[in-house]
């Protein structure tokens, strides 16, 4: 029974990827694929209540299970935004039915890989499936096959791949500097068999192992010096992944490099990974807060954006104790779900619209009220104002920055004005002033984007302590 | 172990690097998939000579897929794609540097990679701590390539040999598990890549560090001017 949960979770998107596969119909396949997503969020909320013992492959504990259901949420209600997005699609051409058949099958893929990553307790199996997720999102992204998408999907492809063996190396590393100490074979690569005797592994090499394990999950996060993927993946890309990108995939990176930290945590003669990841995660976050301004683009913009929020959760897991990963944990799973919510209306945004380009599209608020206060919305929610979730995150951080490393914290409030600013500035113009471009109503399913702006609104207010205990027993486990 | 295992070893994971090394002058891209080749080839003797050592036969099947996959098949196609685009008899010009001042970071990229992993695995047997180290170098010569080329085979052949000096490392420590998983899903990885390749005819790869260009790959350019065929993709529209 206990067994059972964990592989529902895995079992359900790839028996879905391949009924999708050979599905012809493609309005069929968008409610086959909700319904998989459905079941599959199921699975992980039962993985709350039976909680499956702990093997070499599998693992659930109190980290991993926020993400696995934020994970199978976002895709559910990724899912069911997509269905309205590619009917658009259908009608407009843009995808052929074969396409759209490969699109919903490796959905399913990709949302497999992902779990995969999430609930394995190996890490020679955490990146295999972190590197399936990679592939099948890179098909996603060059799916409407102009050149721009093959050319994003090229980019994505060979920087991802570049990041993925450098992961490789490093979990290599890691295994060498633990074999003498676990022991030959699989346990050499179990999270569980490696924590209790992390302290005596051989430092010198996971120095080195952590370094490479840092840039390579820390490319597919979109940190700092391997991040040029990113934006094209998201603007070019059916606006579906550009949600399951900035959402979810990003957040398994994320997860993968904690679960490292919290093993290099553990040895003290190591180069402690907080500060690296601290400077890294501050780089990343300014870096991106300017790079917001000279956009032109909607979706290349809210990718800068992502990259930024990446920046800043690394920081704040960089700086560690108690308040700031709690506070990081927090931004995880608010900056998932309102980037997905705003992708959601800028998807459909554009498809009103018939474009991407901020300057025609004006507005929004007149032309499509329930969109663009969508938007507005999710905008005021992603720039952290209050009283929404993501202010709260933002504020730890910044509050437990003042109290550790005062110096650190003056250029991450500027990055977060400047990205204040630039966001707001580009939002202003296409939400309001009078309107430009297409007026024809969307037919669009506001469900998933309100739901998702409801629980960022309720959790700016109040959260509750049944949650805030679980996020401080986690935030205590990441030290 | 004796002295000859050693040897053997250590002979064949230094001419990996060495393949790597001469793979940073190669103009012509026939002569590089040439090496490409060599290396694989090189590499999958290595694997097997790890397999006869550590006496772990599911080397033997990493060793089998570098020999089948990545020393015949990839270059098969690789060539074959070459003909098809056209691009065999270009003789490709290194950007920015010339072919000396790139042997000479190669040099000292090997210089590093020796410094720093004979140290950091200086707890470790031997033969391990030299193939991580070798393979580190390996390692960082790919990368070099893909960064100093402009043509997106010979980019991709830098990726693939920075792969197989990972698959040397993986197989060079004792006793890691999932080493045929890991070698399947490379494979998948680089049939993909290549795959690509041949699938959408490109040519040049994306230059992310001439800021100009990346202008023009944002999209962002294309408020004001029509992008007339760029070459990136080739002829791709009139071909698919």
């Amino acid at each position: 029974m206990s067994f059972n949960a964990v592989s529902l979770i895995l079992i359900i998107p790839l028996v879905a990827a391949a009924l999708l596969a050979a599905l012809p119909e493609y309005k069929l396949s968008s409610c086959v694929n909700v319904i998989a997503s459905a079941l599959t969020l199921g699975a992980a909320l039962n993985l709350i209540a039976h909680r499956p013992p702990v093997t070499p492959y599998f693992l659930v504990d109190d980290l991993n299970i926020v993400f696995i259901v934020l994970n199978t949420f976002v895709g559910f209600t990724t899912s069911v935004f997509s269905a309205s997005y590619i009917a658009h699609e259908m009608e407009t051409g843009h995808l052929t039915p074969r396409l759209l058949r490969f699109y919903h099958a490796l959905y399913q893929v990709m949302l497999f890989g992902m779990n995969l990553a999430l609930v394995t307790n190996n890490i020679g199996l955490m990146w295999v499936a972190v590197e399936l997720a990679t592939l099948s999102t890179v098909v996603l992204v060059g799916i409407y096959r102009t050149p721009e998408a093959i050319e994003a999907a090229w980019k994505y492809f060979i920087l991802g791949s570049v990041g993925i063996a450098f992961a490789l190396f490093g979990t290599t590393l890691v295994y060498a500097a633990a074999r003498s100490v676990v022991g030959e074979g699989v346990n050499g690569m179990v999270w569980t068999a490696l924590l209790p005797h992390a302290s005596a592994f051989d430092p010198a090499l996971m120095n080195i192992a952590f370094i490479f394990l840092l840039l390579g999950y820390g490319t597919k996060a979109g940190l700092f010096p391997l991040h040029a993927w990113l934006p094209d993946a998201h603007a070019e890309g059916p606006t579906p992944v550009s949600a399951v990108l900035s959402g979810l995939l990003l957040n398994v990176a994320l997860y993968a490099i904690l679960r490292f930290k919290i093993l290099f945590a553990a040895n003290p003669h190591v180069i402690p990974p907080g500060p690296l990841m601290a400077v890294i995660g501050l780089v990343t976050a300014v870096f991106a807060a300017f790079m917001l301004y000279p956009r032109h683009d909607i979706k290349r913009m809210f990718a800068y954006s992502s990259i930024e929020h990446m920046g800043i959760i690394t920081f704040a897991f960089g700086i560690g104790g108690a308040l700031a990963n709690f506070a990081g944990l927090l931004q995880m799973v608010m900056h998932s779900l309102t980037k997905s919510a705003i992708f959601f209306s800028v998807g459909h945004v554009s498809q009103a619209k018939g474009t991407q380009k901020m300057a025609e599209i004006r507005g929004l608020t007149e032309s499509h009220p329930l969109l663009g206060w969508g938007l507005v919305l999710g905008v005021v929610a992603i720039v952290g104002m209050p009283p929404l979730g993501v202010f709260m995150s933002e504020f730890l951080t910044i509050s437990s920055a003042f109290a550790r490393t005062p110096w650190f914290a003056i250029p991450l409030v500027l990055a977060l004005l400047a990205a204040f600013g630039a966001i707001m500035r580009h939002t202003h113009r296409m939400a309001f002033g009078p309107v430009q471009g297409s007026v024809k109503p969307s037919h669009a399913s506001f469900i998933p984007m309100f739901v998702h702006l409801a629980i960022v609104f309720i959790t700016g207010v109040f959260i509750p302590a049944a949650v805030v205990v679980w996020f401080r027993h986690v935030a205590r486990i990441l030290g | 172990m004796s002295v000859m295992d050693y040897s053997v070893a250590h002979m064949l994971a230094g001419a990996l690097m060495l393949a790597s090394l001469m793979m940073l002058y190669q103009k012509r891209l026939y002569a590089l998939i040439n090496i490409y080749a060599l290396q694989a080839f090189l590499l999958s003797l290595a694997v097997a000579w790890q397999a006869v050592l550590q006496h772990a036969p599911q080397l033997y099947i990493t060793a089998l897929i570098a020999l089948l996959f990545k020393a015949l098949l990839i270059p098969f196609a690789l060539h074959h794609i070459v003909i098809r685009l056209r691009i065999h008899r270009e003789i490709e010009t290194v950007a920015g540097t010339g072919t000396g001042t790139i042997m000479l970071v190669g040099m000292a990229l090997v210089a590093l990679s020796m410094d720093v992993m004979l140290k950091a695995a200086a707890n470790t047997a031997l033969l391990e701590r030299e193939d991580l180290a070798f393979a580190l170098a390996v390692l960082l010569l790919g990368l070099l390539m893909m960064v100093t080329r402009r043509n997106a085979v010979s980019q991709i052949i830098g990726f693939l040999s920075l792969e197989n000096g990972l698959i040397l490392a993986a197989a060079g420590t004792k006793g890691m598990p999932f080493m045929v998983e890991i070698s399947i899903a490379f494979s998948i990885l680089v049939a993909f890549i290549v795959i690509g390749l041949f699938l959408f005819r490109i040519r040049e790869r994306f230059d992310t560090v001439d800021l100009r260009a990346l202008d023009d790959f944002r999209g962002e350019r294309r408020l004001t001017e029509v992008s007339s065929g760029r070459s990136s993709c080739g002829n791709e529209g009139k071909t698919l």
